[in-house]
């Protein structure tokens, strides 16, 4: 296991070491959250990367990564614990008429009786973790003020069993694509982190790492059209991970220039709806050169 | 060094008071966070320290750029106070000395612009004062900054006349330009405190500093502070039980688990909990020319009723009515969404004014059978009917189908039922308030809690 980054540099570095190439912000408060033990509150529009970092968290720290995906609806029993009730009867019936009712009762409530989800099971861990709770923008603010215990303190109250404290220390991020407004009290317990799509020079390197084979020109033109794409008003921009895709698409076809014909058969890896297609290819397409005669 | 510390953190908190007067919440704990991140970074790089200070205190894209804004100011003037105290003057530029060919030094700054650093940009702008801003200035930096940025031919347009390989020649990105002024007007500050010895009175930021470029100035968050109450009101209002216990549902997990104190018999029934019930939204908004400039405001309401609400449908209307519950969920960005609503909406028909009885009739068709005692139906719009019949039957009808329905006019309650308005029809099957501040929305959430009349 990697020990505890003990400065910016080091978390930069070990994040593009295994292929996550953040920006200053990023690195910085990456290493902020290692070494506070605050939780990270990571907003930006959909594909900049939110849950990669904390996949790359994880992989550059050597922990486990316990994630949670939120979404509407999402209760206590499937985010924290639930008793196994199943199980209980079995004990019950095994046991029944040979022990006293005291000691069934102090049993079937007992660890082995609990069903971990996600965040007990992030606390109990005996390793640290690192604990991503994704999209919590998506669920109620109920659940968000059932966090909070977890978040500022790290342990978990369960009624029959009391008080579970974290025995290890997790690294937790939150992601939000920003669909709703978080509460203030949540807010004030993280650190806040915004992404946002990269510049020129970041993004085409970040291209570059993820496909390595396909030509720095076409790799830097692609990333130029991408931007470009951006500024238009789509109902949903190309993320980084599309233009990601739209690289491995270009390789696979063994394209050696991104002309008119090129970008109107791959455009719909980057551009997913319908009106969207048309305006970037009455707005972009021809901004390309024409392809060549063969 | 304690001392410095002491003074230093001093100037941390002195800061946090300055973004609190501009309306950023900063929590005590927030600054504790800051004060113990700022311990484990090394931050003599201004971006590392400006970017600590962010991530722990400003948590929202909102908060972040208020955060720019006075994080610029504040450190600035900060700066130049240490300055003054210790007399110390801006050392000569390093770009060379004597007399400087002005044609020259055109063409250098423009070269410069597109790849200069921010120490190389303030150079640059230090030295295009010493050539241009000759003599004291008019006095207003505004005026100074445009006067040296057109000595030195700076503009975002094409210029032809001059030869290709002059980067003016295609013009300068604005971006570029931007960046530009800001180092000269910082730069022309600097000078004048020198000259003064002191600092200018702190200026507050204005309306227009906070407000997104090209964004409505109503304060949007203002807003959705004051629905969030609304929701909490509307969800608390309305909902007791009409007959004990009815619709209750067993609870299997929980009967079972209630049933292991009783050795696997089940003796007592789990019910389900009966969830606090979801208040259905129906909001009807007038987006013709007579309430034109309500109208941002009634869209920032729509908007920040989206973000409390789930079940909601939202209509914009002015002849016709069109649904544009989709739009709000698809777009967060408020600005994308009301111009999305303007452009494809298409509720204008022939004449452009808002015809209310056929809105009615349109609304009724609809969405008639949806309507129950639980939906509340919120109407955005001035009840000017332009002189066609105002069809307050149908609206009755609707009322008389909606548990609760509410009017917000953006008139003066001065000008009700003066002209075409015909309010009064409408208001005696709903209740009627007058809205157009964020603190008369305060007001009429605040009336929601009032018993009922009817």
């Amino acid at each position: 296991m990697a020990s505890e980054p003990q400065s910016v540099e080091e978390v930069s570095g070990g994040l593009r070491s295994v292929g996550y190439l953040p920006d200053g912000p990023t690195a910085l408060v990456s290493f902020l959250a290692t070494k506070l033990g605050k939780p990270v509150l990571v907003e930006g529009p959909a594909g900049v990367g939110k849950t990669e970092l904390a996949k790359a968290l994880a992989k550059f720290l050597g922990r486990e990564l316990v994630r949670l995906q939120c979404y509407e609806g999402l209760d206590e029993a499937k985010a924290l614990y639930e008793w196994n009730y199943r199980k209980q009867l079995l004990r019950i019936q095994a046991e029944s008429g040979n022990a006293g009712w005291d000691a069934v009762q102090d049993d079937i409530f007992g660890e082995q009786f609990l069903l971990e989800r996600p965040l007990l099971t992030a606390i109990a861990a005996s390793e640290p973790v690192v604990l991503l709770i994704d999209e919590i923008d998506k669920t109620d603010q109920e659940f968000e003020a059932m966090l909070l215990e977890l978040l500022s303190d790290f342990q978990i109250t369960i009624p029959e069993l009391g008080r579970i404290e974290a025995r290890t220390h997790p690294v937790v991020l939150l992601t939000s694509n920003n669909s709703r407004e978080l509460t203030e009290a949540l807010k004030r317990r993280c650190l806040y982190l915004w992404l946002d799509y990269p510049e020129l020079e970041h993004e085409l390197a970040i291209v570059r790492i993820h496909s390595p084979d396909l030509p720095e020109t076409i790799a830097r033109k692609l990333v130029e059209v991408v931007q470009m794409v951006r500024e238009l008003d789509l109902k949903k921009p190309p993320s980084i991970a599309e233009s990601i895709d739209w690289a491995r698409a270009l390789l696979l076809l063994g394209a050696d220039d991104i002309d008119q014909a090129v970008f109107r058969a791959t455009m719909s890896v980057i551009v997913k709806h319908r009106t969207d297609l048309d305006t970037v290819a009455e707005r972009v397409g021809v901004r390309l050169e024409p392809a060549r005669a063969t | 060094m304690s001392g410095d510390r002491v003074d230093f953190d001093g100037q941390i908190v002195a800061f946090a008071e300055d973004l609190r007067a501009e309306g950023v919440s900063v929590g005590t704990s927030e600054l504790l966070d800051a004060f113990s991140a700022l311990e484990l970074v090394a931050w003599g790089s201004a971006g590392d320290f400006r970017e600590t200070l962010a991530a722990t205190i400003a948590k929202s894209p909102e908060d972040r750029r208020l955060f720019a804004l006075v994080f610029e100011r504040f450190f600035f003037r900060a700066a130049e106070l240490q300055a003054l105290k210790l007399d110390v003057a801006e050392p000569q530029t390093r770009f060379g000395e004597g007399e400087l060919d002005l044609d020259e030094l055109r063409r250098q700054i423009a070269r410069a612009l597109s790849d200069g650093s921010d120490p190389d940009l303030r150079d640059l702008a230090r030295l295009a004062i010493a050539a241009f801003g000759k003599g004291q200035g008019s006095g207003v930096l505004g005026v100074d900054v445009q006067r040296i940025r057109r000595a030195l031919g700076l503009r975002s347009e094409r210029q032809p006349e001059l030869p290709e390989d002059d980067p003016r020649h295609d013009g300068i990105p604005r971006e570029q330009l931007r960046r530009f002024e800001q180092a000269l007007r910082r730069e022309l500050e600097r000078v004048q405190i020198e000259r003064n010895q002191a600092l200018p009175p702190k200026r507050a930021l204005t309306d227009l500093d906070r407000s997104l470029p090209g964004g409505p100035v109503q304060d949007l968050a203002a807003v959705h502070r004051v629905v969030a109450q609304l929701r909490r009101r509307l969800a608390s209002g309305g909902h007791e039980l009409r007959g004990h216990s009815r619709h209750a549902h067993v609870d299997v997990r929980a009967t079972m688990r209630a049933s292991l104190q009783t050795g696997g018999v089940p003796v007592t029934l789990k019910y389900r909990p009966r969830r606090p019930r979801r208040p259905e939204l129906f909001v009807l908004c007038d987006v013709s020319t007579s309430v034109t400039s309500a109208s941002t405001f009634f869209l920032s309401i729509l908007h920040a009723l989206h973000d409390v609400f789930r079940k909601q449908r939202s209509f914009v209307f002015i002849e016709r009515i069109s649904e544009v519950t989709d739009v709000f969920l698809r777009e967060r960005d408020f600005r994308t969404a009301a111009a999305a609503i303007s452009r494809d909406a298409g509720v204008a028909d022939i004449s452009g004014y808002t015809d209310y009885g056929r809105v009615w009739s349109e609304f009724l068709a609809e969405i008639e059978d949806e309507l129950h005692p639980r939906a509340t139906v919120i109407v955005l719009g001035d009840a000017r009917t332009n002189g066609r019949p105002p069809r307050e039957e149908l609206f009755a009808a609707i009322t008389a189908r909606a548990g609760r329905t509410f009017w917000l006019n953006p008139e003066p309650k001065l000008y009700w039922n003066y002209g075409d308005s015909v309010i009064s029809a409408y208001a005696q099957y709903c209740e009627a308030f007058e809205c157009w501040r964020t603190d008369q929305l305060e007001d009429f959430v605040r009336a929601l809690t009032r018993p009922r009349v009817s």
